[in-house]
């Protein structure tokens, strides 16, 4: 049984790690959307991770706990700072000034010669792996859950669906929001942690627009009625493409195809169940 | 002076050109159900938003039992004890009837996020606790049998129920409810004013705005009566009926002198 499980990752090793991977970002690209925001800055944040991380697991030999906690922070912070400017911002304005975000990011990577220009930076110490990766998705999912089946989750969705009438509850809007970009920004700063130190390679492209809308579409497609949506998107929409192998050339085709079917046909999500906001039962 | 919950003092509020509110004062003394009442366009939705800081006043202050609100965030006054219903009914559709109730009650609900996320029975306590109470203010409105539907599915006048649950969640010494009885019809109506007088009961001060004038003067002991942003009249139901001013806001000029001939 171990063998076959050793091989089977073996063999698909990137898919399975990318799959896990790419949840975590569903899920930090959960966490802004559960709020009402729409942030295209998750990539970045992504981004930075990736780049804190590596570069001091490369230049500095540091372990990989601390590497985490720096991939975790540093966006964190970056998302404090950018916060103030844009925390005034809602809709599709937020999105463009973390479209902008990515762009300042990307130039400024490419002219970093410390960290290896537009060529990238290589050699990544091999780190994490599928235990780290699944066990940190998992230990997020709980965490969502237990915070969405709260009061913070409930006046999270009370901003969502109404801002004014949410800060007449008695909630501190800006607070929320500021919160949950930091947050999101952590999850996704860890994510490029596993991503940098499984395939050992990062360029300033990775981080880049189109990846912030492929992040985008894994809530989309999955759903933010609970946090288990962007998941099962980040898995499908990381899946299909290999899935859809046998097709050969019309791959990408019938891949485009289905997700677009879905956003028609089906706006709230293939996985629309909502969770109930509730803590404990009476 | 008596102790007044509510004081507007010369409260101005201008929308560029337009004087939305001008020079109002008026005081809501605790323990009353308060009318504020004028054609529309009066200013009524106006004065609600700018005392529960929807809206930013440009002149005048606002006082909530002492406590000056003029520049404070709407989620500050709730703390404070004001709570307040739409016109346009604004609950949270897609939460279900209680998760509504529980979300009024952010502010009493305890529990810190690490509580929250570690589960502590002492957080599990406090959503218990919250929950109980939010089905008891469910049954006060006599919407208890709905408590798990989802707040989208409901008949008009439950939505409007549910608002003033919501409302009475934070556990308010002031409630301000904006046309609550619009599209009720004749025993949806009853209901509330049975309601608003049980709520008065337990000591909550209201102030309504609403244009179905029977049920404002049964329920009111105090009238305030806006007309293109200013005060024309304040009094009790019998006063202010009688003030030829708020005839002539009311019905027109040549109607006002026509009633005026006849008595």
């Amino acid at each position: 049984m171990s063998a076959f499980f050793a091989n089977l990752l073996f063999t698909y090793q990137s898919l399975i790690y990318g799959l896990g991977i790419n949840a975590i970002l569903g899920l930090s690209m959960y966490v802004v959307l559960a709020i009402g925001q729409l942030s295209l800055g998750q990539a970045a944040f992504m981004g930075v991770g990736a780049y804190a991380s590596s570069l001091l697991s490369v230049k500095l030999g540091l372990s990989f706990p601390v590497v985490l906690v720096a991939a975790a922070g540093v966006p964190a912070m970056l998302a404090l700072l950018v916060s103030v400017p844009t925390l005034r911002l809602s809709g599709v304005y937020l999105a463009i000034a973390t479209i902008g975000l990515g762009e300042v990011l990307r130039l400024f990577y490419v002219n970093w010669d410390y960290a290896g220009g537009a060529l990238g930076l290589s050699g990544i110490p091999d780190r994490g792996g599928f235990f780290t990766i699944f066990g940190t998705l998992a230990l997020l999912l709980a965490a969502a859950f237990a915070v969405g089946r709260s009061r913070i989750g409930r006046a999270m969705e009370a901003i969502r669906e109404d801002e004014q009438a949410a800060g007449v509850m008695g909630i501190d809007v800006p607070r929320y929001k500021l919160a949950a970009l930091v947050i999101s920004a952590a999850i996704a700063g860890i994510a490029g942690a596993y991503n940098a130190h499984v395939t050992a390679f990062i360029a300033p492209g990775d981080y880049a627009f189109d990846n912030a809308v492929t992040i985008l579409s894994y809530a989309l497609l999955g759903g933010i009625g609970s946090p288990l949506g962007p998941v099962f998107g980040a898995f499908l929409l990381t899946a299909l493409p290999e899935l859809l192998r046998p097709l050969h050339d019309y791959r990408l085709v019938l891949n485009g195809l289905i997700i677009v079917s879905v956003v028609i046909f089906m706006p709230r999500g293939l996985f629309s169940w909502h969770m109930r906001r509730i803590g404990a039962a009476k | 002076m008596t102790d007044a919950l509510l004081e507007i003092n010369h409260l101005g509020v201008r929308f560029g050109a337009v004087q939305a509110l001008s020079d109002v004062s008026f005081r809501v003394e605790a323990g009353t159900i308060h009318g504020l009442i004028g054609p529309n366009g009066a200013g009524k939705t106006t004065a609600f938003n700018v005392i529960s800081g929807l809206a930013r006043q440009t002149s005048g202050q606002i006082r909530l039992a002492g406590v000056t609100l003029d520049q404070l965030p709407s989620y500050r006054r709730t703390r404070l004890g004001l709570a307040r219903t739409f016109q346009n009914i604004r609950i949270f559709r897609e939460m279900s009837v209680l998760e509504n109730v529980l979300t009024g009650a952010h502010v009493q609900t305890g529990g810190s996020a690490l509580d929250i996320l570690l589960r502590l029975p002492r957080f599990r306590a406090a959503e218990r606790e919250g929950v109980a109470r939010a089905r008891d203010i469910l049954q006060l409105v006599g919407l208890e049998s709905r408590a798990e539907s989802g707040a989208g599915d409901l008949a008009y006048g439950d939505m409007r129920r549910l608002e003033i649950a919501r409302a009475l969640a934070s556990n308010p010494k002031l409630l301000m409810l904006d046309e609550p009885a619009a599209g009720m019809n004749p025993s949806e109506t009853q209901a509330l004013r049975d309601l608003l007088l049980v709520l008065k009961k337990r000591g909550v001060t209201l102030l309504l705005v609403e244009h179905d004038m029977q049920f404002v003067m049964q329920l009111c002991e105090e009238i305030t009566v806006l007309n293109f942003g200013a005060l024309i009249a304040q009094g009790s139901p019998q006063e202010v009926r009688r003030d030829p001013q708020v005839i002539e806001a009311y019905l027109g000029t040549k109607t006002a002198h026509k009633l005026e001939q006849k008595s």
